[in-house]
């Protein structure tokens, strides 16, 4: 069907760069309505209080402000995954997050001079921001909203099995186990939160213009939280200053907004500043993770066996959820005969976790690698050899039951061992103060959706106007990921026609049929199956007549240039004379199709054992270090990196991925961490919470593996996330490797090398 | 009342007059009184770039600038930049290349390019890959991991 590609596999610059480029997109934060007021909210001053009274007297009296609400004020239901979350807080507050009031008014200034009129009495108490110290027997309960199923502050528990524990411990010649530390990060889109809120009191509509990544999802939580209906809120998605998974989630600031739009009667807007954004958007989970591994003699793996600790902070989101994937990669990357996996999201007093890029496996991955190459070593075997002996392979079904039609994993590690050098480097030594290393790390993701909600599909409308112009409205969402770009090139692709006459319309509920969201990786593999189902359609309409214009057959026609071509005689006709005939004669019709797509994935069981995903991608990394052992200073030289992307649409836009993914990665393991104590968050700024910059990058070599997914479109698999998750276990290998030392814990800052590296002399 | 200042100015090549109060940051004006959205409030407080316009052709953050002294001075905004209906060859170069994703550090990214490539024009200069990414060290992006945006501005000096 696909034999000579036109468009798919040829780099294209996104369809939207040159907007992007001017400076003429419209973030949330450039958007002013009429009469649009300016909204700010007042949060806890302690971690852990009662809250005596509040006096909003001062601040009501302030000239310019409109309104002032607190929790008395509003009637609405609890936010969050396990609806434990007040939107606005009364009697106490849990975590430095807390919102106790919101203001709106004419100017930022007075909204914020009038939040400092705002008197708060508290009743300062300890808290809890140690989820051990949570476990405990004696701990008070942290979030009263919840109705605890096991333990009174474990807020989402996982268990998971497969294969006889115990016999493959017996089985097992080398046991390798090890508590693995991971930090709090977080996601530093550079576009921070932001959101107005326009409440129609003529006709009780609200409109949100949201930052949103997956806005039905997020239609349905802000009705249930405002009690509307759902169908009287329109999202309208402005151009979204990043993602990274952080807009997963609704927060409080989003109802509050519209709350106070509600109650004014004006538009309402609420930007985050930076600091704010620090300290009330999400982070990843840090993470305790005790693992146990096990191999044979000759280097089988044999079982694991896994306990997790998440730090769930004050109240429940999405993230609590991360261990449906990392389960899968502790289950199933590499083949393993026997797992066992237990998790615990814990509530403490500390900021709550959301999810983020990767979710969870970045922490798997890390965990499972370091101890692949302690194994190895155990063993005596060679690092790239152990991984060689125990990748996945085609056809295999894991355990847990995911069957990987495709997988490029033996194809990705040899790739890597071969392209980095590891054969001649392995052996050399550094002498001196500078010592390299070479790290391994794999990967296993969801790359065909995941099955998680009722349905995981995408809606699309593909229209044609008179003038052979295509517009695409997809239920998906573009984030900066590039996805708007590759539905262009698919639907030019199919149809023949140039990317300049394609329009991509993908911002608003109203119009745009429904999609999951931004999640899972799944947007080019969803939106694009959607898409190729709804051009099918489409071309159900326009070939019958263009075959009838050219006295041919259907199945006879050549879709490209802008015509319609009979294979058979040559002759052709332009595609949108072919559409004004079948709309300007009758029976009159229009070129409009749709189609929704759900993927052939399967719901897991209550035992978590099911085929979760469209399709599976692989990758594997590795990575070269320099360490300066006066200093501790990890400097990464080179990243190659294969993957299993089934196969390349956009080649511009995957490695734009691959590279944005991998320094994100490199952030995580060296350089990133928000640091809290006693529940507050010391470093809400980017001078001390340390991003990587462009003086930092390492060269990065990417080696795409086209393994041809049957499932996906012209057979391609999710990309999005996988490029992260390999990353900080490689690194972390790769020092180990320079230095002889063991890393247990993400971010290997100069002083904690140094610390391991003065311990082995 | 506030102190305020009336200051002259060319902004994107037009000469304006305004009174604005002393203490009002470039930025702020820009985005709220002269309503160009293009400079990005990304952090301000300097540390991430987004803000970034050119004042006599040198970049500075302008969420660390005091609006008043631009009296005197010629500003250029992002918006200055395709004044003519096309991308400048830095704008193109950021698209064409890849180095833009979600877009939010493009308008600073760009003005600190275009300031960068200009100086090394001026001295007859082709930097090197290091030295690009010394230049670029003071704008944050997250998304594309900087390599893309990297080799777009080599590719403007391969030219």
């Amino acid at each position: 069907m696909h034999d000579i590609l036109q468009i798919i596999g040829r780099p294209t610059p996104k369809i939207d760069g040159k907007i992007r480029a001017s400076g003429k997109a419209v973030y949330g934060h450039d958007i002013v309505l009429p009469n649009m007021l300016y909204g700010a909210i007042l949060r806890a001053k302690y971690p852990v209080a009662d809250i005596i009274s509040i006096d909003i007297t001062k601040a009501l009296a302030l000239p310019g402000v409109i309104s002032v609400i607190t929790a008395g004020d509003v009637d609405v239901h609890n936010i969050s995954y396990k609806r434990d979350h007040p939107i606005l807080k009364k009697g106490e507050v849990n975590c430095i997050r807390d919102e106790i009031a919101a203001v709106a008014a004419v100017s930022k200034e007075t909204a914020r001079k009038a939040l400092n009129l705002i008197k708060v009495e508290y009743r300062v108490k300890s808290g809890i921001f140690d989820p051990l110290e949570a476990l405990k027997v004696d701990a008070p309960q942290i979030n009263k909203f919840f109705k605890g199923e096991t333990n009174k502050n474990i807020a989402h528990a996982f268990h998971y099995e497969h294969g006889n524990l115990q016999e493959w411990k017996d089985k097992s010649f080398c046991i390798v186990s090890r508590r693995y530390n991971l930090p709090r990060v977080t996601h530093c889109c550079l576009g921070t939160c932001a959101i107005t809120a326009d409440y129609s009191t003529l006709d009780k509509r609200l409109t949100l213009y949201s930052v949103t990544q997956v806005p039905f999802l997020y239609q349905r939580d802000i009705a249930h939280a405002l009690k509307m209906e759902p169908s009287d809120i329109r999202i309208i998605q402005p151009v979204i200053g990043g993602g990274f998974g952080s807009k997963l989630d609704m927060y409080p600031y989003e109802p509050i907004c519209a709350l106070l739009s509600m109650k004014t009667g004006q538009p309402v807007q609420i930007v985050f500043d930076r600091e704010e954004e620090f300290l009330a958007s999400p982070t990843r989970q840090t993470m305790v993770i005790d693992l146990s591994t096990g191999a044979d003699k000759t280097g089988r793996f044999t079982f694991r066996e896994v306990q997790i600790i998440k730090d769930n902070g004050a109240y429940t989101s999405w993230g609590a959820t991360t261990p449906f994937v990392m389960m899968q990669t502790f289950s199933s990357l590499y083949q393993i005969p026997a797992c066992l996996f237990d998790s615990y999201a814990v509530y403490t007093n500390n900021v709550y976790a959301g999810s983020f890029r990767g979710y969870g496996n970045p922490q798997a991955t890390f965990a499972l690698e370091r101890n692949i190459d302690l194994m190895a070593q155990e063993l005596g075997m060679d690092r790239a050899e152990i991984r060689l002996l125990n990748a996945n392979f085609p056809g295999e079904t894991t355990g847990q039951g995911l069957t990987y039609h495709t997988c490029g994993h033996k194809q990705a590690l040899e790739t890597v061992i071969e392209k980095s050098g590891y054969i001649q480097k392995k052996s050399v030594k550094s002498p001196g103060r500078y010592k390299r290393g070479i790290g391994f790390g794999s990967m296993l993701h969801v790359g065909g959706g995941a099955k998680i909600y009722r349905s995981d599909g995408c809606g699309t409308t593909v229209k044609f106007d008179a003038y052979g112009y295509l517009t695409i409205i997809t239920g998906s969402t573009e984030i900066g990921q590039g996805s708007e770009t590759v539905l262009a090139m698919i639907a030019a692709e199919e149809l023949g026609i140039p990317l300049d006459k394609i329009k991509v319309i993908n911002t608003d509920t109203d119009v745009k049929p429904w999609d999951v969201g931004v999640h899972a990786s799944r947007t080019s593999f969803v939106a694009g199956n959607s898409l190729l189902g709804a051009v099918a359609q489409l071309k159900k309409k326009i070939s019958p007549k263009a075959a009838q214009m050219l006295k041919t057959v259907e199945s006879g026609l050549d879709y490209r240039s802008g015509l319609i071509t009979a294979r058979q005689t040559g002759a052709s006709i332009k595609i949108d004379k072919v559409i004004r005939e079948i709309h300007f004669n009758a029976p009159n019709e229009l070129c409009v199709a749709n189609y929704y797509y759900e993927p052939g994935s399967q719901f897991q069981d209550k035992n978590y054992m099911g085929n979760v995903s469209g399709a599976y991608a692989f990758a594997a990394q590795a990575v070269e270090v320099e360490v300066d052992t006066y200093t501790g200073n990890v400097k990464v030289l080179d990243v190659y990196v294969a993957q299993d992307v089934g196969k390349v649409l956009n080649p511009l836009g995957l490695s734009g991925q691959i590279e944005g993914g991998v320094v994100m990665g490199m952030g995580y393991a060296l350089t990133e961490e928000l640091l809290m104590e006693e529940g507050r968050i010391l470093n809400p700024n980017f001078h001390n919470y340390k991003l990587p910059t462009a003086g930092d990058i390492p060269n990065i070599h990417f080696f795409p593996i086209e393994t041809q997914d049957s499932a996906g479109p012209y057979g391609a698999k999710g990309v999005g996330e996988a490029p992260l998750i390999p990353t900080p276990a490689a690194i972390a290998n790769a020092v180990a490797n320079a230095l002889g030392v063991e890393i247990d814990s993400l971010p290997m800052t100069p002083e904690k090398v140094l610390k391991a590296w003065k311990k082995t002399i | 009342m506030p102190n305020l200042h009336t200051i002259t100015f060319t902004l994107n090549g037009r000469k304006l007059q305004k009174t604005i109060p002393a203490s009002t940051m470039l930025l702020n004006f820009i985005r709220d009184e002269l309503n160009l959205k293009g400079a990005k409030p990304g952090c301000e407080e300097g540390e991430c770039g987004a803000c970034t316009v050119l004042i006599d052709g040198e970049p500075v953050n302008s969420c660390l600038y005091l609006a008043v002294n631009i009296d005197g001075k010629e500003v250029t905004t992002i918006e200055g930049l395709s004044l003519t209906g096309d991308l400048d060859p830095v704008q193109n170069a950021l698209v064409q290349h890849g180095g833009i994703q979600c877009g939010f550090c493009t308008p600073g990214m760009v003005m600190t390019i275009k300031a960068f490539h200009t100086e090394c024009r001026s001295q007859n200069l082709i930097p090197g890959r290091e030295q690009i990414k010394k230049a670029l060290e003071g704008n944050l992006c997250r998304c594309t991991g900087y390599t893309k945006i990297v080799e777009a501005v080599e590719a403007l000096f391969e030219r």
